[in-house]
């Protein structure tokens, strides 16, 4: 386990809004290839921290490092070798599914032909070949989680980023959508992905729970759940959200 | 390049996919074009006005009849009342009061000069202005009709000078407004389009948070900006070809000049005021601030640009700020080529002070837009 | 009542919240004032013109001082060839070349007249035509002067009287169409955008299912805007009056009586627009469309009704603004009461009524 590359890591991260402290000190490191998940209650800090990850906000202090990139300096390089599905939802309703492929695609400059080809095999995995041509506004949510996720590690980033990619959708949409993910991180896609469904946090190889902006714990599900000597993960968390 | 390729794809897919847009853009500015140019009218024809005559004279007749003659003027009804005259031009009803006083024609004849009254409605100047000249002339056409019945028109030939003022008009001898306005109401569509759809719709993918998705890629700033400005550039581009069009078959706009100039100027006036339109959209969080900031510099600026009325007549502080708004560049030299059929070295000046406009304004747009919060 | 009273005080916050909203909420009207009372001016001056003098004698200098002095013209450049006249006017530089005839004086005293030519760049015919009847006048008067001695022998003089405007400053004419088209802006735009945004993301169904009515709803949306719109209304009164001197004649009472029912109409106009758009952009090409264009152009603001061509008065009379205008002028500058203008008011209390029932009913078919 420790032999393996770190990709992220994060030295005492520091963000604040005016006197509201959002991120207090956060240091972890996130491995190549692991599915990482951040936990947390709502308004814990964990979109704020995933924005800084992608290069979406500036911190207030810390060293970060993202694909060995620094976030102060070298954003535009770390965009390169990331992708992020938004909490808020983020394909254009007005085009279909192929054309927010092809426009994501684009924008990350891949050529036309590896598009079209890519986009052939997507339809066909995720069986959409029959809405391939619809408005995405016309597709069901969890459809639209799928295709989301789909556009966001489409150009085969090393890091993808999903910030609470589930939210509103039934258990087994979500189980599909897991499915999803391994699938991703089969790939070596690093996985970074916050949720507050604690069952979604079983599914992760390492999580870090998140409070009051700062980090509580940080373990494999397995060592959390001993360690606090309960049986779930949702008594995990509960009890760390008591503390 | 290519990059910016998928940006313009997807702005025209989504342009040609709502329903409502369509005819928005490309109906409505012609529709307006039509009402607007018929509007926007200068040339009094119908004033309304009430003849007040305590002489009833042979004179004060003929007189009358001269105005009810008129093309200008309606003879709305004859009175001996002034109040009552004045109470329908409080209610609007005339625009123009005469009252001839008794013993109008005696004093005419008896002491060869005699007075009348004319009461105009002056709460639109410039109207007023104008029947005031409209009268004027007809009391003084009367007056030589006078001089020449009595055969005293000899006396004319007393007065020993006399300068004789010919005057012709360049460029527009019929005096036909609409070939002024035409031009005019196109800048302005052309203007709202262009500078309202490009920053309503980089300020709607902020809202919808699409924009978000498209700040975590390694898209280049200038990439983005100019992926948003071309589609737009483009539309607008089209609608003024197809307002020229519409001018020249309706209105019959004359077409002095170079097209090639006119286009050309076009193309970078488009780009200042898209960067603009983009600046604004940079500045703004929601669509209402947008729209509300569009507004504001929009009405500013088309009244400023002299469309109505000419901009040397405005203070001097007003003609320093217009060296910075690119309408009444546009308004200025769209009407010169068109209707003088000027060349690129009369408004080579013009194009310089656009072309510099474009750049900052585009500058500052990218400058402003921030992928990074 | 209480859920109301919170709803707009929420409203109240979002909109005092958003300090560029406000900065042109209250700018705009100032500004426009501003820019209507001093930049528009019809008056010719500092008209630039060039002077082809081919004479250049003490009675053509002469002129030429009447004329530089009037404060209408400034000279520009002396001409010293016909085909000059052609480059300035491309280059848009000035606007009329006066030429005057060879041996001008010589003529004059010779034969008792002179001739002058006065070209005119027509590409703005308005103002060709009223810079050549300033000339001519001026000219008229000099020629007056110079044949002081003698008199046509019939003379009527007219006693022209300017009503209302003795000075005709054309912030008589602006300021109530500002008036009208701040408040078209304000009311009808604001509001009309304030609601198709919750429509379109959504927070209306939220409101639409909370124990609040859409009337209530609505009503919440707008009435931050009613006092935007009467405060804009005030300020632009008391700016016309202190920096442009217009006069209120009238009544006060029935002057805010009648802005109070035309904000009233501007704000179910744009309640009735946001009922028929689905995205802000819509509902904002529309207010451009029809709202701004047509108050400019459409209501008597600039253009006067009576010149236009008959199918267009027709239209001009569906437009509300055009009656607030009147209603404006005629309280306000001639000090006329309701009699005189109660039917400017029944036509704009007509369309209240009829605005608030088509969105009503749209409103309803949309719940269904």
């Amino acid at each position: 386990m420790n032999q393996r590359k770190t990709i992220i890591s994060v030295n005492n991260l520091v963000k604040k809004f005016g006197g509201f402290v959002a991120n207090d000190n956060l240091t972890f490191d996130v491995h190549e290839g692991e599915i990482f998940g951040f936990l947390g209650a709502n308004g814990a800090g964990k979109t704020t921290a995933i924005r800084i990850l992608c290069g979406l906000s500036y911190p207030t202090s810390g060293k970060i490092l993202v694909s060995g990139f620094d976030v102060y300096t070298q954003r535009e390089e770390i965009k390169r070798n990331i992708g992020y599905m938004s909490q808020k939802f983020s394909l254009y309703e007005d085009l279909n599914i192929r054309e927010n492929i092809r426009f994501y695609g684009g924008i990350y400059g891949m050529s036309s032909s590896a598009i079209r080809r890519k986009t052939d095999e997507l339809i066909e995995e995720l069986d959409l070949s029959d809405i391939a041509g619809t408005l995405i506004r016309d597709i069901p949510l969890g459809w639209r989680q799928k295709v989301a996720f789909s556009v966001a590690v489409f150009h085969e980033p090393k890091i993808v980023f999903l910030d609470e990619p589930t939210g509103g959708v039934d258990p087994l949409t979500r189980r599909q959508f897991w499915e999803h993910i391994y699938r991703a991180a089969a790939r070596g896609i690093t996985v970074f992905i916050t949720t507050h469904y604690m069952d979604e946090a079983e599914y992760c190889e390492r999580v870090s729970i998140m409070a009051e902006g700062r980090i509580e714990a940080l373990d494999s599900p397995e060592n959390l759940k001993n360690n606090y000597g309960v049986k779930t993960m949702d008594e995990v968390f509960l009890k760390i959200a008591r503390k | 390049m290519r990059t910016i390729l998928y940006i313009i794809q997807k702005e025209f897919k989504q342009v040609f996919r709502n329903k409502t847009m369509l005819p928005m853009i490309f109906v409505l500015p012609f529709v307006q074009l039509l009402i607007l140019v018929n509007a926007a009218t200068m040339d009094m024809k119908n004033i309304d006005m009430i003849v007040v005559d305590m002489d009833l004279s042979t004179s004060s007749r003929s007189l009358i009849e001269k105005f009810s003659h008129s093309p200008f003027f309606t003879l709305l009804k004859t009175t001996f009342s002034v109040d009552e005259a004045e109470n329908r031009m409080l209610e609007n009803e005339t625009d123009m009061i005469l009252v001839i006083p008794a013993g109008f024609e005696h004093e005419l004849y008896g002491q060869g000069a005699t007075s009348l009254q004319i009461q105009v409605d002056a709460i639109n100047g410039m109207t007023a202005g104008l029947i005031n000249g409209y009268a004027t002339q007809i009391i003084n056409g009367y007056t030589l009709e006078l001089l020449s019945e009595t055969g005293r028109n000899a006396l004319i030939n007393l007065i020993p000078k006399n300068i004789t003022v010919n005057h012709s008009f360049w460029y527009n001898s019929e005096l036909e407004f609409k070939h002024y306005m035409v031009p005019g109401i196109l800048t302005i569509l052309l203007t709202i389009i262009g500078m309202f759809l490009a920053s309503l719709n980089l300020v709607r993918e902020k809202e919808m948070g699409t924009i978000e998705q498209i700040n975590v890629t390694p898209i280049r700033k200038y990439q983005f900006i100019i992926g948003k400005l071309v589609p737009f550039w483009i539309i607008a581009m089209f609608e003024l070809a197809f307002g020229l069009g519409i001018g020249k078959l309706l209105f019959n706009i004359p077409v002095e000049g170079s097209l090639l100039l006119l286009f050309a100027y076009a193309a970078l006036y488009l780009v200042a005021v898209l960067g603009m339109g983009l600046l604004i959209s940079t500045l703004s969080q929601t669509q209402q601030q947008a729209q509300f900031l569009n507004f504001f510099v929009l009405v500013t600026f088309v009244m400023m640009s002299g469309i109505f009325t000419p901009a040397e007549s405005m203070p001097h502080w007003a003609q320093d700020l217009n060296t910075i708004n690119p309408l009444a560049y546009f308004m200025r030299v769209i009407r010169m080529i068109l209707l003088k059929g000027s060349e690129f070295r009369d408004v080579a000046g013009d194009f310089l002070a656009i072309a510099i406009m474009a750049v900052v304004l585009t500058a500052l747009a990218t400058w402003r837009y921030r992928k990074i919060a | 009542m209480k859920e109301f009273l919170g709803f707009v005080k929420k409203e109240f916050i979002h909109i005092f919240r958003d300090s560029r909203t406000l900065v042109v909420l209250f700018g705009l009207p100032v500004a426009q004032i501003l820019i209507f009372g001093f930049v528009i001016q019809n008056e010719i001056q500092d008209v630039r013109i060039a002077i082809h003098d081919k004479s250049k004698d003490p009675v053509t200098f002469d002129i030429t001082n009447k004329l530089l002095s009037s404060g209408f013209f400034r000279l520009e450049k002396y001409l010293t060839s016909e085909k000059e006249t052609e480059t300035i006017f491309k280059t848009g530089r000035v606007r009329e070349v006066i030429v005057f005839d060879d041996d001008f004086a010589e003529t004059l005293k010779r034969e008792g007249t002179a001739g002058i030519q006065l070209l005119a760049d027509a590409s703005d015919p308005n103002s060709a035509r009223m810079i050549v009847s300033y000339t001519q006048a001026i000219i008229a008067t000099y020629l007056k002067e110079l044949n002081r001695d003698h008199q046509l022998p019939l003379i009527i003089e007219p006693r022209v009287r300017m009503m209302y405007n003795a000075d005709l400053k054309s912030a008589f004419m602006f300021v109530p169409g500002t008036m009208a088209l701040v408040l078209t802006l304000v009311s009808a735009m604001m509001t009309c955008i304030t609601i198709v945004r919750e429509k379109e993301t959504g927070t209306m169904e939220a409101l639409l299912v909370s124990p609040l009515r859409p009337v209530q709803i609505i009503a919440g949306k707008v009435t931050p805007y009613i006092l935007l719109s009467c405060i804009n209304a005030v300020v632009i009164l008391i700016l016309g009056y202190f920096i442009f001197q217009l006069p209120i004649r009238g009544s006060l009472l029935l002057l805010f009586g009648e802005t109070i029912l035309f904000i009233s109409l501007a704000l179910s106009l744009g309640i009735m627009i946001s009922t028929m758009s689905k995205t802000q952009v819509v509902a904002m090409f529309f207010s451009a469309f029809v709202l701004l264009l047509p108050t400019l152009l459409l209501s008597g603001f600039i253009f006067p009704i009576e010149n236009m061509p008959k199918v267009l008065q027709w239209l001009c009379y569906a437009m509300p603004p055009k009656y607030f205008i009147t209603i404006l002028r005629s309280v306000m500058l001639k000090g006329t009461g309701i009699a005189e203008v109660w039917r400017e008011t029944l036509v704009l209390t007509g369309m209240l009524v009829f605005f608030i029932s088509v969105s009503a009913v749209r409103f309803k078919v949309r719940l269904q």
